[in-house]
């Protein structure tokens, strides 16, 4: 077998041991949600919108709402490995361990998804706000898709610190500023229904975010993960 | 023939602090070697840097004919580990514990190997209960068969007695035997010098990041462990 399908094979073995404990646990996910719909619920009461002010202001209150519920998921990624010490079981595969940094990031990935896939709906019922619009879901794909990439990467830092919990937010919110301005102004614009080629600048930004991440992750993973 | 492990001149610093202080090892294919030292002696650190999970501050390393840290990868494919912690997972089943680990490692026909190393660890009965609800010595059994799973050149025990009740530490010892005689080639970290004595084919002492002395099991004699053990101590006062 190719050393690229070894490589490929592994991460899907990870990725779907991650989601199968998760299935079973729904630690993360259940988590994620109930702090979610906690989010959203103090901002409806806290900034009691009127009709006119909720376009402008929904792009941020659900960023700020999927970013606080990523960083959850992330911090639990690689310190549900350490604690449980299977960390060194993964570093022992024989393959190169960015691996473990990408199963890492696509599990992450699809437990973000599915909680924004749940609280889109709610929060589209309570602020009276259609927000399953092609352009958001698109929007959403690539914000939480950069905010896991460059999150996993922070939070396999993160892991071997003791105040590791304070720790991630602290590294991650500066980190995650240009990708969370990007996400809310497009959010924001898809909202106000704005001429495509007026968002594209911000999909783009977001869009070379994730790949710039990527390749700072490939380069970087084996030295953060080793002692 | 070529020592399947071959350590020469290895320092590991952890900031200033020496942990390994120009350290040389090797072993054969077939050896069992159990390394004997007082705690802090670097036994932990010495396995961790021959697995590649710890990068040494220098020296040279080569494991199953790989360097390391250069071609960890395909050192990794052929050693397998046991540490303090089992690294199992404890929301998967022991049968998935192992079957996710034979994925890692590619095994062809991991059904059939994953049923023989669940019977060789006594957990054939129990494989699709949910690793959480197992106590700590059939965690510690399964981990074992993990360690052994893809039939690793070279196995790297560290302390894999501790917590283990007396059923499994026969076993354990069983199969060590087992996978020793099968020309693999075996370091083992102990404090117990009585079980050292009767699995090992070498003891060598390690103390303050330093090898002290070595010997093979025949040159002591059966009840002469401790008495070499504290005179290698001793000898470096």
């Amino acid at each position: 077998m190719s050393p690229l399908r070894l490589y490929l094979r592994a991460i899907a073995a990870m990725t779907a041991k991650d989601l199968k404990a998760e299935w079973r646990s729904r630690e993360m996910f259940s988590a994620m949600l109930v702090f979610g719909l906690l989010v959203i619920f103090i901002f409806n009461f806290a900034l009691e919108m009127k009709p006119a002010e909720r376009g402008a202001l929904t792009g941020g209150i659900l960023w700020v709402t999927l970013a606080f519920t990523g960083t959850l998921g992330l911090n639990r990624a690689f310190a549900a490995e350490k604690d449980r010490g299977s960390l060194d079981g993964l570093l022992l595969a024989p393959v190169d361990r960015s691996a473990i940094y990408l199963s890492k990031t696509l599990s992450s990935l699809v437990i973000m998804l599915a909680t924004a896939a749940v609280l889109l709906p709610l929060y589209s019922l309570f602020y009276n706000q259609n927000l399953l619009l092609p352009g958001i879901l698109l929007v959403i794909l690539l914000g939480c898709s950069g905010y896991v990439l460059v999150g996993a990467l922070l939070a396999s830092m993160a892991v071997q610190a003791r105040t590791r919990d304070i720790l991630l937010p602290i590294l991650l919110f500066p980190v995650a500023i240009p990708l969370l301005v990007a996400a809310v102004k497009a959010t924001g614009a898809f909202l106000a229904g704005v001429n495509l080629s007026e968002i594209q600048p911000w999909l783009l930004l977001l869009a070379a975010y994730n790949l710039i991440f990527l390749a700072v992750a490939f380069m970087a993973f084996d030295y953060i993960v080793e002692e | 023939m070529e020592p399947v492990i071959q350590v020469s001149r290895l320092v590991k610093r952890y900031g200033i602090k020496p942990a390994l202080r120009g350290v040389d090892f090797s072993a054969r294919a077939g050896e069992f070697v159990a390394v004997l030292g007082p705690n802090g002696a670097g036994k932990t650190t010495f396995l961790r840097i021959l697995a590649s999970l710890v990068k040494a501050s220098s020296g040279n390393i080569r494991v199953a004919g790989y360097s390391l840290p250069r071609q960890a990868a395909e050192a990794r494919l052929r050693l397998g580990m046991l540490g303090h912690q089992p690294m199992l997972y404890g929301d998967l089943t022991a049968a998935e514990n192992l079957l996710f680990f034979a994925r890692l490692y590619n095994l062809p026909d991991a059904g059939k190997r994953i049923e023989t190393v669940l019977d060789q660890v006594g957990l054939l009965r129990q494989r699709n209960d949910l690793v959480r609800t197992f106590s700590r010595g059939m965690q510690q059994r399964l981990a074992i068969g993990r360690a052994v799973l893809h039939n690793p050149q070279v196995l790297l025990l560290d302390e894999p007695h501790t917590g283990l009740d007396q059923e499994a530490c026969e076993m354990l010892d069983a199969l060590l035997r087992q996978v020793a005689s099968q020309q693999r080639t075996i370091v083992l970290t102990t404090h117990d010098l009585a079980r050292a004595a009767a699995l090992a084919s070498r003891f060598d002492v390690l103390s303050h990041g330093k090898f002290l002395a070595s010997t093979a099991a025949d040159q002591v004699p059966p009840d002469g462990i401790l008495a070499f053990y504290r005179q290698a101590l001793e000898a470096a006062r």
